[in-house]
C-alpha cells in the first residue's frame, strides 16, 4: 500500500494529473441540484457503454456488404456474442431515451439561459449525432431491413434542393446498393459520428465546469446577466457541496440502475432479430426503423401527399434551426417552469406527438396487410351463390389488403363491415369501378360478374335487423350487431 | 528580443507576425495538401458514371402476354465482395409479343420494394401504402410519379434489361 502510494505520488508529480482531475471531481455544486439531474451522467454512461460493447462486437464483425450478414449470424450464435448484440441494442435505446430526458429537463427547468447557452447548443449538436448513431447503428444490422433503410435515406436525400441526386449517390456509394456501401455506414457509425461524439462531449464537460451545474428555478428568481454569476458563485461557495460525492452518488444510483436494466433486457429479450439477407431483390420486404424512429416513419405516411417533399428536409430543418435559436429567444428571465407556460405546452406537445406517432407507426394501418386471408365463412354467413362468390373476390381483387371486413383485413381504407347499410348496389358499383381519393379504380381490371358478385357480397354487409332486411326504416335490436348475408 | 536589434519593439511584433503567418500557412497547407484527395476520394461516388450494362433476362417464351413477373438480375460489374447486395429484382411485364415493360421495384415515394398482386392486377408498397396500376401509373397513395423503367429489349429471342441506377426522386 505504502509503496502503491509512493508510486501514485511519483506519477502525480511528474503529470499533475491529481492536480487537474481533483478540483474537478470536488468543484462545488448546488446543494438543492438532486435527482432531475441525473439524466445527462446517465446518457454519458450509456455511451460509454455502447463504446465498449461495439468495440466488442467489432472484433467479429465484417463490415463488408456481401460478408456482414453471415458475421452478425456468426455472433449471435455465440451466447455472449448474442448477449453483446442485446446488450448494444438495449444501450442504444437507453442513450436515446436519456438523451432525450436530459433535453427535457434542460429545456423546462430553462437552464439554457445565461451563461449556459453554449451548454445547449452542443447538447443539440449531441442529440443530432445520438439520433445519427441509432440510424446507421440500426442498418449495420445488415439484414433485408438494413438494406431498405439505406434505401429509403437515399431517397429521403434525393428531396434535398439542387443537390439531391449527388446526396443520395453519396449515401449509397455509387449509383446502387453494392459493395461500398455498408462500409461507408461503418463508417459513420464507428469512426466519424464517435469521435464527434467525444469532441462534443468533452467541450459540454468542460462548460459544466466553466459555468456550474445549473441550480433548480425557482419562482420569482430571474436569470439577470449582469449578477448572474456573481451570484451563483456567491451560492456554491455559501451553500454548496462538492460534486464527489455529494451530488456523484445520485448519478452512480441511477447509471447503474438504468445500466442493470438494460443488462437484464439483453438477458431477457435478446437482440432484435435478422431478417431475411441483404438481398435487395427479395421483395417480400417489410422495412421499418427501430422504435426510435418509427414516429418520423408514422408522420411521413400521415402528411398530405405532396407535402411530405418540403417536410422530409425542411421539416427536420426547422425542427435542427428552432432548437437552436432557444437559448438565444430569453437568454435572461424567468426558469421555473410554472412561469413558462409555453415552453410547458411545447414539451407536452412534442411529446405527445412522438408517442401518437409512435403507437401509430407500430400499427401503421396505412399499410395494406399483405397477410390477410380469404373471410370464412362464419363471417360471409353463406358459401354458395353470389355473395360467397363475392367474397372470393374481394380477397383475390385486393381489397381486403385495404379495407376492414369483421376484423380481418388492412385498415387502410375505410371499414366496410356494416357497408351494406350506407351504399346503394349502384354507389358500391360506381366506387369499385371509378376508385376515389387513395382507392384504384378497377374499371377494366374486372369481369362484369365478379363485379356483380363482389357487389352482392358488400350489399350483404349490414346490421341484423328485427325485420326482412328489405324493410324501410328498420331499427337495431342487438347492441353489439352482427352480419347475415342477404338471401 | 535580440541582441543585434537597437529598436526591439516592433521588428519582435513583425517578426512574431512572420512566424504566425507561417504556422497558419503551412497549416493551411498540409489540410490543402490531404484535404483534397480525401474528399475527392469520399466523394467519389458522386462523379461515377452510370454502369450500364444489357443483361440476359430469359427467353421471350418464357413470359407470357399479359402476366407480371418479377426478374433478378446483377448489378454492372459488381465490387467482389458486394455478395448478394449487387443483385436487383424488376417487374418484367410482356405486353405483346416482342414488347416488354421492365418497372423498378422501388416505389417513387421512398424506395421501398413494391409487391405485384397478380389478380388485383396492382403493385402495393409495404411501407406507406402507395399503389400502382399494371401500366405502374400512380393508384392511390403518397407516390409523386409512376414506377419507373428499365430499358428493355428483345435480341434473338432473348429479354435483355439495362442495368440503371436506383431511381432517385428529386424535386
Amino acid at each position: 500500500m505504502k509503496y502503491l502510494w509512493k508510486l501514485w505520488e511519483w506519477f502525480d508529480d511528474r503529470t499533475g494529473l491529481g492536480g487537474l482531475i481533483g478540483p474537478m471531481l470536488t468543484h462545488p455544486v448546488p446543494r438543492a441540484s438532486k435527482w432531475a439531474y441525473v439524466f445527462g451522467s446517465a446518457t454519458l454512461f450509456a455511451f460509454i457503454l455502447q463504446v465498449v460493447s461495439g468495440v466488442a462486437l467489432a472484433m467479429a464483425y465484417v463490415p463488408a456488404s456481401g460478408h456482414a450478414y453471415d458475421s452478425l449470424k456468426y455472433i449471435s450464435e455465440h451466447p455472449l456474442g448474442n448477449f453483446l448484440r442485446g446488450v448494444h441494442y438495449f444501450g442504444a435505446s437507453a442513450m436515446v431515451i436519456l438523451i432525450g430526458a436530459h433535453t427535457v429537463r434542460v429545456f423546462l427547468f430553462a437552464s439554457y439561459k445565461y451563461p449556459r447557452e453554449v451548454s445547449w447548443l452542443s447538447g443539440v449538436v449531441l442529440l443530432g449525432l445520438t439520433m445519427g448513431m441509432g440510424f446507421t447503428g440500426q442498418l449495420l444490422r445488415w439484414d433485408q431491413n438494413g438494406v431498405w433503410s439505406v434505401i429509403v435515406c437515399a431517397e429521403m436525400m434525393g428531396r434535398v434542393p439542387f443537390i439531391g441526386e449527388y446526396l443520395a449517390h453519396f449515401v449509397l456509394a455509387g449509383q446502387n446498393i453494392g459493395g461500398a456501401t455498408l462500409s461507408r455506414f461503418f463508417d459513420f457509425h464507428v469512426f466519424a459520428i464517435p469521435a464527434l461524439i467525444f469532441g462534443f462531449v468533452g467541450l459540454h464537460l468542460w462548460l459544466v465546469l466553466r459555468n456550474g451545474i445549473s441550480e433548480p428555478p425557482v419562482k420569482g428568481r430571474p436569470v439577470d446577466p449582469k449578477t448572474y454569476r456573481e451570484w451563483y458563485h456567491n451560492l456554491v461557495k455559501r451553500d454548496g457541496v462538492p460534486f464527489f460525492p455529494d451530488a456523484a452518488w445520485r448519478d452512480m444510483v441511477f447509471g447503474a440502475s438504468m445500466l442493470s436494466l438494460v443488462a437484464l433486457a439483453a438477458l431477457v429479450w435478446g437482440p432484435p432479430e435478422l431478417t431475411n439477407p441483404p438481398d435487395p431483390s427479395l421483395l417480400n420486404a417489410d422495412p421499418r426503423p427501430d422504435w426510435y424512429l418509427l414516429w418520423y416513419f408514422a408522420l411521413l405516411a400521415l402528411l398530405p401527399h405532396g407535402t411530405e417533399d418540403y417536410f422530409l428536409i425542411y421539416g427536420p430543418l426547422l425542427a435542427g434551426l428552432w432548437l437552436f435559436i432557444v437559448p438565444f429567444i430569453r437568454p435572461y428571465g424567468e426558469r421555473h417552469p410554472a412561469k413558462r407556460p409555453w415552453a410547458v405546452a411545447s414539451v407536452m406537445l412534442v411529446v405527445i406527438m412522438i408517442a401518437v406517432l409512435g403507437v401509430e407507426g407500430n400499427r401503421s394501418p396505412w399499410s395494406p396487410d399483405f397477410e390477410a386471408k380469404p373471410l370464412p365463412a362464419s363471417i360471409v354467413g353463406t358459401d354458395v351463390g353470389p355473395v360467397a362468390e363475392g367474397a372470393l373476390i374481394w380477397h383475390k381483387k385486393g381489397c381486403e389488403n385495404c379495407h376492414n371486413i369483421s376484423g380481418f383485413g388492412g385498415r387502410r381504407g375505410p371499414d366496410l363491415t356494416f357497408i351494406g347499410d350506407k351504399l346503394t348496389e349502384d354507389q358500391l358499383t360506381l366506387r369499385i369501378i371509378n376508385g376515389g381519393y387513395n382507392m384504384p379504380a378497377f374499371a377494366g381490371n374486372i369481369s362484369h360478374n365478379d363485379l356483380r358478385s363482389l357487389v352482392a357480397f358488400l350489399k350483404s354487409r349490414r346490421h341484423v335487423y328485427n325485420d326482412a332486411p328489405d324493410v324501410a326504416s328498420p331499427a337495431p335490436v342487438t347492441p353489439s350487431p352482427k352480419v347475415v348475408p342477404t338471401p | 528580443m535580440t541582441e543585434e536589434s537597437p529598436q526591439p519593439a516592433p521588428d519582435d511584433i513583425t517578426r512574431r507576425d512572420f512566424f504566425a503567418k507561417v504556422c497558419y500557412g503551412l497549416g493551411g497547407f498540409a489540410v490543402a495538401l490531404f484535404g483534397v484527395p480525401i474528399a475527392g476520394f469520399v466523394l467519389s461516388p458522386l462523379l461515377q458514371k452510370p454502369l450500364r450494362d444489357w443483361v440476359d433476362i430469359g427467353g421471350v417464351e418464357a413470359f407470357e402476354i399479359g402476366d407480371t413477373k418479377k426478374v433478378v438480375f446483377e448489378d454492372a460489374s459488381p465490387l467482389p465482395w458486394a455478395g448478394v447486395t449487387a443483385r436487383t429484382a424488376a417487374w418484367l411485364r410482356r405486353t405483346g409479343p416482342d414488347s416488354f415493360i421492365a418497372f423498378s421495384v422501388n416505389c417513387t415515394h421512398l424506395g421501398c420494394p413494391v409487391k405485384w398482386l397478380p389478380d388485383a392486377d396492382l403493385f402495393m408498397c409495404p411501407c406507406h401504402g402507395g399503389v400502382y396500376y399494371k401500366d405502374g401509373t400512380v393508384a392511390a397513395g403518397p407516390p409523386p410519379h409512376p414506377l419507373t423503367t428499365y430499358p428493355v429489349r428483345v435480341s434473338d429471342g432473348r429479354v435483355e434489361i439495362q442495368t440503371s441506377p436506383i431511381p432517385i426522386t428529386t424535386v
